[in-house]
Parts: structure tokens; C-alpha cells; sequence
């Protein structure tokens, strides 16, 4: 993972509450098998006029120019501004490959869905609560006929306004400290093997029923009667 | 001290302690799988040259990629080569780790989340995750049930364990009678139009009170189902007689003394009577109506006898810009009745309402009348292989068929159109799945959340009605 200090970068305003998944990546784009190339798909319904199929180049398709992400203005977007509860509906990870493939590094919103939330810091995507009285005023600076920059800095958890203004967020400190060095969160957990193991070991003492489930796959087809009663 | 939620019970049980970081290391039972979200969790796997911890955990099936037509034809039935390889990409997984697989020609094929519970390898008091968010539909056994990304489907692959912050306790609680033909779904609908689509976030939700006991496994499933709707990454139900009696005899189920044993176990994962909760809903089962969404987020709906919002009479600003979007969107506007609005495409099927009590609901609203003349396709999708193997020996599908319905084989198909089902743009469809995001059912497509009565009245009427009106 991409180890995460501070960045510096443009911010590109969404106002809408309550942007989906289904929205920041749509459906036919999850049918790939790797984990690249959906960053020309970010937004697709909202960006294009016309329905997207999966290894169209966005120069193939008509621009739907009432849309931010379309504004010149915003062209170097590295921050997205959001309103509440981003990231709601699928747990689709693609939304967060998206993201960053397009070149957004910080996603700030005053809420986030749960599931989109802990997937950012799985990828390096730093998502950021902030008030809603500072959030009204990024929209209000970021809407303006010069786009803004904000500097944001995770060791200091701090974003600094054009105007100097700093703002202090909240970040859970074992993800602050796994963002800022990039850390292998599967090595971390594999650390633990000894323990993981022991635990096992009580665990299939006190509840035997469910470490036989080899032989009951072998199991000849069950025939379904539905019957709850 | 007061006493432990059933949520607290299963995941204490399941806390292997923290990491040097200090995050909670939560052990997995069950980990299910299908084809969207692990071809790059194997990848990453492989990558790193490690192994899964615990085959036998493991379970997978393909379910949002498959055709519903044409299935005999197994993966040549596949004609979208992307999907196809998908589906094959998770074949070759499994069968190289050796990971139990329902492929796309096993009769036990079907949505991940019936065929777990179907198969009894959804068991009380498990942790079980999936690379999907309507995971949540297992917490109706009482199991721990999250919806996870790919990433963490690579961990839990290599791991056996989640790492986590423990959630909140919220507890949902309805009492009295649900009316007749009024079901879990409407129920559902209801809660997440009184608590907004955030309106759990960061919690786990029990569903408790007497209008829950009276549900069975499918109405649970279907309640849990949708907690991630009202934001919740989980929702649960404690295990009663009605559990016990589901799981019995299923092949992954224990049997004999070991059933005993665990049966001893299960008992005891309800909440405590002194259980404290962080936040808590009440309803009342009696006073609800079939519901119907109007809007674009599972939280704008309606009861069958309202009509669809005015941005005029919005809190704020920024609600009226919401309602005004999502009724250009749908094609409605302010103050439309929604009873009388017609329609193009039902849709039956998901993982929220596929399984053999939905079918039955759906046979007796359309037993002996035709499915309307400007309904241009009415879908009915069982949830598995064996649920349309179910409802073809008790002759619901004749009904079906005979009705003008279009009788499919097993996925997820236009719950989210990954598959060739989906609507045309600006088509409108009554659909018994979980959301009705933009898009969701196809390019510019509209969609309506409502219950099987309610999908099966609205396809014989050709518009939406008050299924209790015509049944
Ligand atoms: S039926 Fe729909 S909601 Fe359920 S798993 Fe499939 S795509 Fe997801």
C-alpha cells in the first residue's frame, strides 16, 4: 500500500447526499478480474451521457458536461468533497480502486457508509469527517471561479484552508499509523499466526459442530423442503 | 453490570484478542464466496505466496454473473466473455485450493446468501463475512453476519480473522400483529424510511418483539437482509424454536449428539433481559401498510396509499434538491398518487425475496389471472437451484407460467443486471430486491421496492395497488 504523509491538491466538490457505490462505479464495470483500470468509470451514469460498457476509452463516449467531475475547473482533483453518508450500498472495493485511480487521495464528507470506510484505509484512501459547518464552507470556497487547494496533513491531522484556516479531524490511531507507513495489513494479522492458532485449537474444543464441514460437502444433495415451521 | 446483548455473546466469543496495533482480531466461521468480489483476493494471495488458513470454512458459489436462461449450456451459456471468465476465474480458485464450490451446473447453485442458510452452513452464533454487503441476510440465525471488500476477503482468506472496531448496539423492536399480506419486506422498508439509509451506521441492529417471533427463517432473512439499507453492517435475531426447526436435518447442519451440544449452546444466544442498548426504534406491527418506494434510496418510500413528496414542503435546501433529483429521475411528480402509477417490468428475485415462502405469496396473489398487457416482462427468479426445484414439484411455476411469467433459473440477474436481465432506459419496474439506487437495474432504468404480494398484484393490475385490495 502507497504509505500516506501529505498532500497538497485540488478539491473537487460533490454536493449530493448519500452517493452509492452503484453510483461511483457501476455494475458492468465489476466484471474485471484485476484490480485496475476503472478510474476512466469513476461516476460513469453521471459523467456520460451514454450507457458504458466495459474497455471504452472516455473519449469514445459523450461528456455530460453538467457534471462536476467534467468542470475544467477540477481537472487536477486530488480531494473530494462530499456530503453525508458516502459510500452507502455495495461493499464493492472497486469504488475505492476508482477513486484512487482517477487520482483522488482524500475524500472528505461530514459521514461515511461503514463498509466504503473501512475499505479506504485497506487501499490508502484517506476518508475524513469533518463538521458540517466546515463542510459548508469548503463547498462554498471549492464552488467559486478559481479552484481551491487544501493541504492535507496526516501526521498533524490537520487540513489547512487557502485562507490559512486549520482544521483538526479525528483518525482512529492504529489506521493513522498503518496509513502514514503504508503497512501490509494481512502481514500484521500474520504476526498474530501463533495466537490466531491457539485460539482456534479452544475453539473447536468448546464448539466441535462447526469444524466438520468436509464431510457433510461430501454429503449427497439435500432435498429442500423450505418449511420453517 | 447489566447483562450482554446477543451481538456482544457472539463476538466475544469470537475476539482472538488484539494486534500489536490494537486492533480486534475477530475469528471467522464461515466465509462465502462468489465471483465479483474474489478473483483479485486470490490474485493478491498468490501474489504474496500465502495460503488460506482454513479450507473447510469456505464455501462458493457463482451467482451475480449467470444467465438465467439457457443454463443447461453451463459456462457456454456465458455469451458476455468477461462475465465468463469471471465465472471460470472462480472455478479455477476454488478448485485449486480445493474450496467447496456450488458451480454454475450444481443443483445447489444459487444467491450466496440463500443458499448458506439453505444448505444449514449458516449455523447460530457463527462470524460469517462475504465479499457483499446483504451478508447481513444471515444474522436472522443469529450468526454474526458482515458484508467485507476484497481486500479483507484476502485477509480473512489468509487470516481466518476480520480486524475491526467492535459496532453499537441498536435494537429494533416491533410488537403486534403484522396485517394480512402485509410481510417482513414492508416491514423493512418501514424501519428504513423512519431511520434514513445512514440511520444505523456504525451499529449493529437486533430485531426483537413479538411481531419477529411470529416470522419465519425466510421473513428474518429478509428483515436482516435489508439492515444494510438503514446503514447497519449487520442486523440479528436470537435463536428460538422457529431457528431450531429450520436447520434441522440440513446437510451442513450438526447432527445427533453433536446437534444436542450445540443446541445447548444456541439457546443462549439471545440478549440478555438487563442487555443495555445504545439506540432503539419502536414499531407497531398492526398499523402497517404494504410500502413502496418512490425515489432513488431505499429510505423514499411510502405507503401503497400516499403520494410521492413535495420538494416544497423538504426540511431544507438541500432535501428539496434530493426529492426534486429523484423525481425527475423516476419520472413522478409531486404529490403523484403512487397507487395507479404504471408499469413496465416486475422483477421477483434477490437475495431479499427469492426463497420457496416469497414463490408461494407470489402463486396464490396470481393463481388463475394474467400477468397485464403493457407489462412487457414479468420475471420470477428463484434463489437457488433447489428453491426452483421446490416450487416446480408443488406446481407453483405452472401457476407461474400460466400467469405470463417468465420462469428463470437461479441468481441475482436484474437485482443489480450484471447478468442480461435489466430494464431499458426509463422502463419502470415493481422489483421485490434491495435498492433502488440510480441505474441499478439498468442504464436510466426506475425502479420500486416492494414485497412478492405487492410485485405479483402490480403484475396482473399493470400498475401499483394495494395487493389487499385485489387477493
Ligand atoms: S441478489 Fe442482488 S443484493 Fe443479493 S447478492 Fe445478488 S446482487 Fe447482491
Amino acid at each position: 500500500m502507497k504509505p500516506f504523509t501529505e498532500i497538497t491538491g485540488q478539491v473537487l466538490p460533490l454536493d449530493r447526499a448519500n452517493v452509492d457505490t452503484d453510483q461511483i462505479i457501476p455494475k458492468q464495470f465489476l466484471k474485471s478480474i484485476r484490480r485496475t483500470g476503472f478510474g476512466d468509470n469513476l461516476f460513469d451514469g453521471w459523467r456520460f451521457l451514454d450507457e458504458g460498457s466495459i474497455g471504452q476509452t472516455p473519449n469514445e463516449r459523450r461528456l455530460n458536461h453538467e457534471f462536476v467531475l467534467n468542470d475544467s475547473r477540477y481537472q487536477d482533483a486530488q480531494i473530494l468533497l462530499a456530503r453525508e453518508n458516502f459510500g452507502c450500498g455495495s461493499s464493492r472495493e472497486h469504488a475505492v480502486w476508482a477513486l484512487l485511480e482517477y487520482g483522488i487521495r482524500v475524500v472528505i464528507a461530514p459521514s461515511f457508509a461503514d463498509i466504503f470506510f473501512s475499505n479506504c484505509f485497506k487501499n490508502g484512501l484517506l476518508p475524513i469527517v469533518l463538521k458540517e459547518n466546515i463542510i459548508e464552507k469548503l463547498f462554498e470556497l471549492a464552488s467559486r471561479e478559481q479552484a481551491v487547494d487544501l493541504t492535507v496533513d496526516l501526521p498533524g491531522q490537520r487540513v489547512v484552508l487557502p485562507d490559512q484556516e486549520t482544521v483538526l479531524f479525528d483518525i482512529d490511531p492504529n489506521r493513522k499509523h498503518s496509513l502514514i507507513n503504508g503497512l501490509d495489513d494481512i502481514g500484521l494479522t500474520l504476526a498474530e499466526s501463533e495466537r490466531i492458532s491457539t485460539f482456534e485449537a479452544g475453539y473447536r474444543q468448546r464448539m466441535p459442530w462447526l469444524f466438520r464441514e468436509a464431510e457433510a460437502a461430501a454429503a449427497a444433495t439435500f432435498s429442500n423442503t423450505g418449511d420453517s415451521e | 453490570m447489566s447483562g450482554k446483548t446477543l451481538y456482544d455473546k457472539v463476538w466475544d466469543a469470537h475476539l482472538v484478542g488484539q494486534r500489536a496495533d490494537g486492533q480486534s482480531m475477530v475469528y471467522i466461521d464461515r466465509h462465502l464466496l462468489h465471483e465479483v468480489t474474489s478473483p483479485q483476493a486470490f490474485e493478491g494471495l498468490k501474489l504474496a505466496g500465502r495460503k488460506p488458513w482454513r479450507i473447510d470454512a469456505n464455501l462458493a458459489t457463482p451467482d451475480h454473473n449467470v444467465p438465467t436462461d439457457n443454463r443447461a449450456a453451463g459456462l457456454d451459456g456465458i455469451t458476455d466473455l468477461i462475465a465468463r471468465e469471471q465465472v471460470v476465474t472462480l472455478d479455477n480458485n476454488c478448485r485449486e485450493y480445493g474450496i467447496t464450490q456450488f458451480d454454475i451446473l450444481d443443483p445447489r447453485q444459487g444467491i450466496v446468501h440463500v443458499i448458506g442458510p439453505e444448505q444449514g452452513a449458516t449455523l447460530p452464533g457463527m462470524t460469517i463475512v462475504c465479499g457483499d454487503s446483504h451478508t447481513s441476510t444471515h444474522g436472522a440465525f443469529a450468526a454474526l453476519a458482515q458484508g467485507i471488500g476484497t481486500s479483507d476477503v484476502e485477509h480473512v482468506l489468509a487470516t481466518q480473522c476480520l480486524v475491526q472496531q467492535k459496532a453499537g448496539n441498536f435494537t429494533v423492536q416491533v410488537d403486534g400483529q403484522l396485517p394480512e399480506l402485509v410481510s417482513a419486506k414492508d416491514l423493512v422498508l418501514a424501519i428504513i424510511g423512519a431511520i434514513g439509509t445512514a440511520g444505523a451506521t456504525g451499529h449493529t441492529i437486533e430485531y426483537r418483539g413479538s411481531a419477529i417471533s411470529a416470522l419465519s427463517m425466510e421473513g428474518r432473512m429478509t428483515l436482516c437482509n435489508m439492515s444494510i439499507e438503514a446503514g447497519a453492517r449487520a442486523g440479528m435475531v436470537g435463536v428460538d424454536d422457529t431457528t431450531l426447526a429450520y436447520l434441522k436435518g440440513r446437510p451442513f447442519a450438526p447432527s445427533g449428539s453433536l446437534w444436542d451440544q450445540a443446541e445447548a449452546y444456541w439457546r443462549t444466544l439471545v440478549s440478555d433481559a438487563d442487555a443495555q442498548f445504545d439506540r432503539q426504534l419502536v414499531l407497531d406491527a398492526a398499523s402497517l401498510v404494504p410500502q413502496i418506494t418512490w425515489g432513488t434510496s431505499p429510505e423514499m418510500v411510502i405507503g401503497v396509499d400516499a403520494a410521492a413528496p413535495d420538494p416544497r414542503a423538504a426540511a431544507d435546501a438541500q432535501e428539496a434538491d434530493g426529492i426534486e433529483r429523484a423525481l425527475t429521475y423516476m419520472g413522478l411528480s409531486a404529490n403523484q398518487p403512487i397507487s395507479g402509477v404504471s408499469l413496465d417490468r416486475v422483477f421477483i428475485g434477490s437475495c431479499t425475496n427469492s426463497r420457496i415462502e416469497d414463490l408461494r405469496v407470489v402463486a396464490s396473489v396470481v393463481s388463475g389471472k394474467k400477468v397485464a398487457k403493457n407489462i412487457k416482462q414479468a420475471l420470477i427468479v428463484p434463489g437457488s437451484g433447489l428453491v426452483k426445484a421446490q416450487a416446480e414439484a408443488e406446481g407453483l411455476a405452472d401457476i407461474f407460467v400460466a400467469a405470463g411469467f417468465d420462469w428463470r433459473a437461479a441468481g441475482c440477474s436484474m437485482c443489480l443486471a450484471m447478468n442480461p436481465d435489466r430494464l431499458q432506459p426509463e422502463e419502470r419496474c415493481a422489483s421485490t430486491s434491495n435498492r433502488n439506487f440510480e441505474g441499478r437495474q439498468g442504464h436510466a432504468g426506475r425502479t420500486h421496492l416492494v414485497s412478492p404480494a405487492m410485485a405479483a398484484a402490480a403484475a396482473i393490475a399493470g400498475h401499483f395497488v394495494d395487493v389487499r385490495e385485489v387477493a
